[in-house]
């Protein structure tokens, strides 16, 4: 049980290092997979606004991590 | 049946495949070259090998595979992988954390596990696609030209992949971290947008776009962690917040 939660909780860590980043990218799917759909964007400009989001977690995460260090 | 239209199913089955390879050997040689070239190899035999049984037990009906939601999976799971590892390049490039700190030795020992199921991934769901594509273009009677096509795509692109392994190796570690996130991450989105049904403009050439895109950001990232980060000595006197 002990060895399952280790490795379990490794498992864990090497996917989700900083939880706001996570945080941000399931913010991004959820966007990706709804709130686009639903405005009628699921098209060629779809694919643009996917990236310029993601970038922009990207952006902000590492500023917010460099200015907490 | 005419030579031309055997060529035709040949040429076709090696184009299409010759795409679906690249993809899968650009994961396996990233993955390979930062984490090592064993697990990287498992994870691509095993994939070789789980697809090889996959397609002798169930054949044609491999093609009621929901791909989309298999294609969504793995890109939130490369997403995540990806990003994780493109971050921390960031804050490397940016001189926020140390270029060899002790957290990296010890996400290198356990790294591999992820860098053996990284490749399994991209061999699995891009293999499966060129079974997809053989048996398309290989309809009505000509499955064994079509997977001679895809043969041939398969073993040029190990060729190349064995001829870039050297070069790669020279290329300095944190760079190379940086590359193998952009790329991690260009896929993930990639994959997640063809699984929830975005039509990519240029089809697979809109990868391209994207590793240009994320290595752009990255970039810009860097100058802005640069100029985030309070200087080297404020850790001296104490944190400024």
């Amino acid at each position: 049980m002990t060895a399952l939660v280790t490795a379990l909780g490794s498992l864990w860590g090497l996917f989700v290092e900083d939880a706001s980043l996570t945080l941000g990218i399931l913010v991004w799917f959820a966007i990706a997979a709804f709130a686009l759909p639903a405005l009628g964007l699921r098209d060629a400009r779809g694919g643009a606004v996917l990236f310029l989001l993601l970038a922009l977690v990207l952006l902000e995460n590492v500023r917010r991590s460099a200015e907490r260090q | 049946m005419s030579w031309a239209h055997v060529g035709t199913v040949i040429v076709a089955a090696f184009l299409a495949s010759l795409v679906e390879f690249v993809e899968a050997l650009t994961i396996v040689l990233a993955v390979g070259t930062t984490r090592g070239w064993r697990s990287a190899l498992i994870g691509a035999g095993a994939g070789v090998l789980f697809l090889t049984v996959l397609t002798l037990a169930v054949g044609p009906a491999l093609q009621r595979i929901p791909l989309g939601s298999l294609q969504l999976v793995v890109g939130v799971l490369l997403l995540l992988f990806g990003m994780r590892w493109l971050r921390k390049a960031i804050l490397r490039a940016g001189g926020v954390i140390a270029l060899h700190d002790e957290a990296a030795i010890y996400a290198k020992q356990t790294a591999d596990r992820i860098s053996l199921l990284t490749s399994f991934k991209a061999v699995t769901l891009e293999g499966l696609e060129v079974v997809f594509i053989v048996i398309a273009t290989g309809a009505r009677g000509l499955l064994a030209p079509a997977a001679l096509g895809a043969a041939l795509a398969g073993s040029l692109v190990v060729l190349a992949g064995l001829g870039v392994r050297r070069p790669l190796a020279r290329v300095p570690e944190n760079a190379l971290k940086f590359g193998v996130g952009v790329l991690l991450t260009a896929f993930g989105v990639f994959w997640v947008g063809e699984g929830l049904g975005y039509p990519w403009p240029g089809k697979d050439l809109a990868i391209l776009g994207l590793v240009a895109g994320f290595s752009a950001t990255a970039l810009l990232a860097v100058a802005v962690v640069r100029r985030s980060a309070p200087p080297a000595w404020a850790g001296q006197a104490g944190r400024r917040r």
